[in-house]
């Protein structure tokens, strides 16, 4: 059976240029960039080299970028940093019910440790409304943090608009850009970023490589200590082929948007299509058009995303859910909940993110598999009525 | 994460349905996640003779409903009664621990429907 990847919110393949660009890392160029002898100087110039390529494709300065393990290490930095950073200043943060869990959880645990946090609701298709923001904001605010595009239900912020409001009122602004790189494009002077955290392993990158962008002049308090890397704020010796895999990654992705964007719109629209086409009772999550170009999710009624989930996966079809049965919580996604779904419709979410690897033809299979598997599951459901 | 046989439960779930003129049914809700299921059985001189269940749940929950249905069938109530959702979850192979409530869910629609089934009696309104 031909396997058919739709989960690339989850993770994405690392591509052949990626790959080609890293080899040298594993293999010859194994040196220290921090020594002075021949190996590490050879290491030192392709590792600014990446920081440049992290830079121009976010309209930022090379000397704005750090590179971090992950794309939460990036968050907690930034929030944590930002926090403590300015904490004489004031202890109130904002940020929005919808946020990643490198976000929520990393607000909550500051609020235990004496900040106080407001949570922006939002609306039915998961947008903050900027006159919410402006409200919430109190004397003693020293940081909003909203991600750019949700993870779950593909939204895209007004990240501009919500970044003046920042500006206006002297405000640090971050924003969680993990799922926007390569799809949004961004350009952090013109849109008033103070910080933004992306993750290598989202745009073709490998696992364990993230950056955050800082920009000059801000001041964070540090996460890591140790060495004297990333300007002596990010201590430990640079994971060099997954750093230079993100600059060849993120390079590639800001040239390729364009046309990826049209290609990713036109299976997305055409997979929500035909799955409100062939299955009855079923709704899109997030929103028609403000949404991440390769992302479905939709609520199926009547049956449950981790049974449809393994039954795609029998079909060949990788997906994902935010079902209470698939979160080891045993929660509905928080997500789900804050645009006003049910607990009972929550339960029947299903995922499914493509990539430029994804053809209109796997489109197509995906909805028939799905049509199959959802049938199969509502004969089985006491809450469905076949007539 | 699931053994074969939840797999096997799962795809060819044994007793899926309803019975029409039950002699008891249970409706059961996980309070944990949610999820819901209902068993019908029909009772003859005692004996399961039928049972049916229809789930609306994850994975486990349903190979569990149909593996509960497979072991009380034939059974006398005060056997089908003994079934513990350890006892389906272990024929089963197992089942993750974060996964082990939803076999919960079976053991207690079983034993609503045996309730119902001797409410009903008590009442008049069905025979032996
Ligand atoms: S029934 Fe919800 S987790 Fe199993």
């Amino acid at each position: 059976m031909n396997r058919i990847y739709m989960d690339n919110a989850a993770t994405t393949r690392i591509t052949e240029p990626v790959l080609e660009a890293m080899m040298p890392y594993l293999t010859d160029v194994f040196g220290n960039p921090s020594s002075v002898h021949a190996f590490g100087r050879e290491a030192r110039k392709p590792l600014e080299q990446a920081r440049k390529q992290v830079a121009d494709a976010l309209g930022a300065q090379p000397n704005e970028i750090y590179f971090t393990g992950c794309g939460t290490e990036s968050d907690n930095w930034a929030i944590r940093g930002a926090a403590y950073a300015s904490a004489k200043k004031g202890k109130h943060i904002i940020t929005s019910q919808i946020e990643h869990h490198a976000v929520l959880h990393t607000v909550e645990q500051l609020e235990k440790e004496g900040f106080t946090a407001t949570y922006l609701p939002v609306d039915e298709f998961g947008l903050v409304n900027p006159d919410d923001l402006e409200k919430a904001i109190q004397p003693d605010t020293i940081l909003i943090t909203i991600m750019m595009a949700n993870n779950e239900i593909g939204t895209i912020q007004p990240i501009e608009q919500l970044a003046q409001i920042a500006k206006d009122h002297k405000i640090l602004f971050h924003t969680d850009a993990v799922q926007a790189i390569g799809s949004v494009k961004i350009d952090v002077k013109a849109m008033n970023i103070d910080l933004l955290s992306l993750s290598g392993h989202k745009f073709h990158a490998p696992k364990g490589v993230g950056a955050l962008y800082i920009r000059q002049g801000v001041k964070l308090q540090r996460l890591i200590y140790g060495g004297a890397q990333e300007r002596t704020q990010r201590g430990g010796t640079e994971n060099m082929a997954s750093i230079i895999g993100m600059g060849k990654a993120i390079e590639l992705a800001d040239q390729q948007m364009e046309q990826h964007n049209q290609k990713l719109c036109a299976m997305r629209d055409r997979m929500i299509e035909g799955i409100m086409e062939s299955i009855p009772e079923t709704r899109l999550n997030g929103h028609a058009t403000k949404r991440l170009p390769g992302n479905v999710n939709v609520s199926i009624r009547y049956i449950e995303g981790e049974g449809i989930l393994i039954g795609m996966d029998l079909e060949g079809i990788a997906a994902s859910s935010g079902s209470a049965c698939t979160s080891g919580s045993l929660d509905p996604s928080h997500v789900l909940l804050a645009i006003g779904l049910t607990h009972e419709i929550a339960h029947g979410s299903l995922r499914l993110t493509l990539s430029e690897d994804n053809t209109m033809e796997d489109v197509e299979i995906a909805i028939a598999a799905l049509t199959r598997v959802v049938t199969r599951l509502r004969s089985m459901s006491p809450l469905y009525n076949a007539n | 994460m699931y053994t074969e046989q939840v797999m096997d439960h799962f795809m060819n779930p044994r007793n899926v349905g309803e019975i029409e003129n039950a002699s008891g049914t249970g409706t059961v809700g996980n309070a944990k996640c949610g999820d819901i299921m209902k068993i019908d059985i029909k009772v003859e001189n005692g004996v399961i003779v039928d049972v049916k269940f229809k789930t609306f749940g994850c994975g486990a929950a349903i190979a569990t409903s149909s593996r509960a249905t497979e072991m009380v069938l034939g059974k006398t109530i005060d056997e089908a009664l003994q079934v513990t959702n350890k006892q389906v979850a272990e024929s089963l192979g197992g089942l993750p621990q974060v996964k082990m409530h939803c076999s919960i869910l079976a053991e207690e629609a079983l034993q609503k429907a045996i309730m119902d089934y001797k409410q009903r009696l008590d009442a008049g309104e069905i025979s032996e």
